[in-house]
């Protein structure tokens, strides 16, 4: 008899959530007050104020043609994992349960642009060895510390911190942290980039429930844009970009901040800033 | 670091330094076999990638890695089949892709005709190794001189034109040579069904393209190889998956990857162009570091194939006299 008064007792304390944690899945809308300017017009090319890149980066970005983006091969690329939700990203976030033992096997994400499709998995598997292909969404494991999820995503294809050609390369570490505040939810993205940054480069985006969503299909085809002979990569040569001064003259930045550089993260850097000479803003 | 070793020694001829190398190293080799998609598994290691095909037909190999990791590559493609190794396609001459031909060679057997194994005794022995004739040249050493490797080990299934197709294992397999590129035998081969590319060093995602000079490769025989690829290959949903290509070395890679790849090859090629064009000496294009914002990935500490040595490949090729 004592089994059969455990079990609905043991029944109980199952069925409660794990202590602190908080379901991430439904129906999330993008809140682009943050970083509005960077994230749907677009930034300006050579602007990388405020990112911790290297020598290299600047290198990557200062020969980037936006142009590469009509080959037929460049058209259809989703956003990396770590860029993604940045917008404009309606993001559907729905569980995966194994249905015997009702355990969480995986978070999945579904974003609007290009509809990428993103797997977390909950299970505690490892991520895999370096011969394995890398893909656009990476290999993504989660655990909660808390009511924050923590997710560390790796094997991600070459992909950018900024959409003018700032990169980041596929040996990057990805570490984020979901956080659900009843129905706002803030993604923190850390990534880490032994090739193109000198710090961690660390951002907030966050989303607003709203189960009346119905995010719309994205399919894409990609098409001959221009016609080049085969093997024609637009980009500018070292020295020969005429744009990489437009942000500067724009908005009246300094060209050395407008550089980027950890330092230009923080907000000491203001002062610094002050000791530059002038720059006086284009005409309109 | 074992590796970059290896292929060094193998660019500059020393194919003995290879072997001795490789053979203190074999008992620590760990091989990894991963299965690509369809009838294709790649397994991975020390040594070049391997590219292995399996039916009912039997079992069909890309490349057969270091010499002194034969058994222990023929016990995994046993893992995987127990049918008939029937071919050996080698994508090129360097050891760490042809150094198991023997072994191979000796495992398998190659399809004769019904009374041919009769009348003739040996005709069923050993594996067919297929390879663009300029392999053959360059392994069996001119008339004279002795050659490092074994003649079993020489491709016996030559071709000297532009592509050779098989149909084995249920799937068309064609084998391509682009000519002039890593080094001027080279061969992709595209297993249609399965949908995989097993490319040889044309592609490979741990270091900048190597342009073996001294066996007649070429940067632009190399773009136009990975070009070709770009041209077969066809993505899946969100520029992802679809076709899959088995590098040299280094991981199984998509149409994305090797368009990043050949991106950045292009953008090298025309940097240094620009400054032959400008008449600038070696150094002093060196010294510009066209291969700056790529180092970190491709060209890090202790990698086989250094940016200092691409840029020199490239501008010798640049700037010869045509």
């Amino acid at each position: 008899m004592k089994h059969f008064l455990i079990l609905p007792v043991l029944a109980l304390a199952l069925g409660l959530p794990a202590l602190a944690q908080k379901d991430i899945a439904g129906e999330w809308d993008n809140r682009f007050d943050e970083d509005f300017l960077e994230r749907i017009p677009g930034p300006d090319i050579g602007d990388y104020l405020g990112l911790p890149i290297n020598e290299a980066a600047r290198r990557h970005a200062d020969s980037w043609d936006a142009s590469l983006l009509t080959l037929p091969e460049h058209q259809c690329k989703p956003h990396p994992s770590d860029y993604g939700i940045r917008g404009p990203a309606q993001m559907r976030v729905w569980k995966e349960v194994d249905l015997a033992a009702q355990t969480l096997i995986a978070y999945h994400t579904h974003i609007f642009w290009q509809a990428p499709e993103r797997v977390i998995w909950m299970d505690g598997r490892p991520h895999p060895p370096d011969y394995v292909p890398h893909t656009w969404q990476g290999f993504s494991t989660g655990k909660w510390e808390g009511d924050v999820l923590t997710v560390t995503t790796t094997h991600l294809k070459t992909g950018w911190i900024r959409r003018n050609g700032t990169p980041r390369s596929e040996d990057a570490v990805v570490i984020e942290h979901w956080v659900r505040h009843g129905k706002y939810l803030t993604v923190a993205t850390i990534v880490n980039d032994p090739v193109y940054l000198t710090e961690p480069f660390i951002r907030t985006t966050d989303f607003v429930n709203n189960p009346d969503q119905q995010i719309p299909a994205y399919p894409c085809e990609a098409v001959v844009e221009v016609e080049r002979p085969q093997g024609v990569v637009p980009h500018h040569l070292p020295g020969t970009n005429p744009f990489l001064a437009e942000f500067s003259q724009r908005f009246g930045v300094p060209e050395q901040a407008a550089r980027g550089g950890a330092e230009t993260m923080y907000p000491e850097y203001r002062i610094k800033m002050k000791t530059f000479p002038a720059v006086s803003k284009a005409a309109k | 670091m074992k590796k970059s070793f290896l292929v060094i020694a193998a660019l500059a001829g020393g194919f003995s330094l290879v072997k001795s190398h490789a053979q203190q190293n074999a008992a620590s080799v760990e091989l990894h076999t991963f299965h690509v998609q369809g009838n294709v598994y790649m397994i991975a290691g020390d040594g070049g990638n391997v590219s292995v095909q399996i039916g009912n037909d039997g079992v069909l190999m890309v490349d057969s890695g270091l010499t002194p990791n034969a058994d222990k590559l023929l016990a995994e493609v046993r893992k995987l089949s127990k049918g008939t190794i029937r071919y050996l396609i080698n994508t090129h001459v360097h050891p760490d892709h042809v150094g198991g031909n023997e072994k191979v060679f000796l495992a398998g057997s190659t399809i004769t005709g019904g009374n041919v194994t009769g009348d003739i005794g040996d005709a069923g022995t050993g594996a067919a190794i297929i390879a663009h004739e300029g392999v053959l040249n360059r392994m069996s050493a001119p008339t004279g001189k002795e050659s490092a490797f074994p003649p079993k080990a020489w491709p016996n299934d030559t071709y000297f034109t532009k592509e050779k197709k098989l149909f084995f294992n249920g799937e068309a397999v064609q084998i391509m040579h682009p000519p002039a590129a890593h080094t001027d035998g080279d061969s992709m081969v595209f297993f249609r069904k399965s949908d995989v590319i097993s490319a040889g060093d044309l592609y490979v995602t741990t270091s900048y393209p190597i342009v073996d000079l001294q066996r007649g490769g070429n940067i632009q025989g190399i773009l136009d190889a990975i070009n070709r690829m770009i041209d077969i290959m066809v993505p899946a949903e969100k520029q992802e998956a679809g076709t899959y290509v088995i590098p040299g070395h280094g991981r199984v890679a998509d149409q994305a990857d090797v368009v990043e790849y050949r991106d950045m090859v292009t953008i090298i090629r025309d940097r240094i162009a620009d400054g032959v064009k400008k008449g600038q000496t070696l150094e002093q294009v060196k010294a510009a570091k066209p291969t700056l914002d790529y180092d970190g990935v491709y060209s890090k500490p202790g990698s086989f194939w250094s940016a200092d040595q691409f840029i020199e490949a490239v501008y010798k090729n640049l700037s010869a006299k045509k």
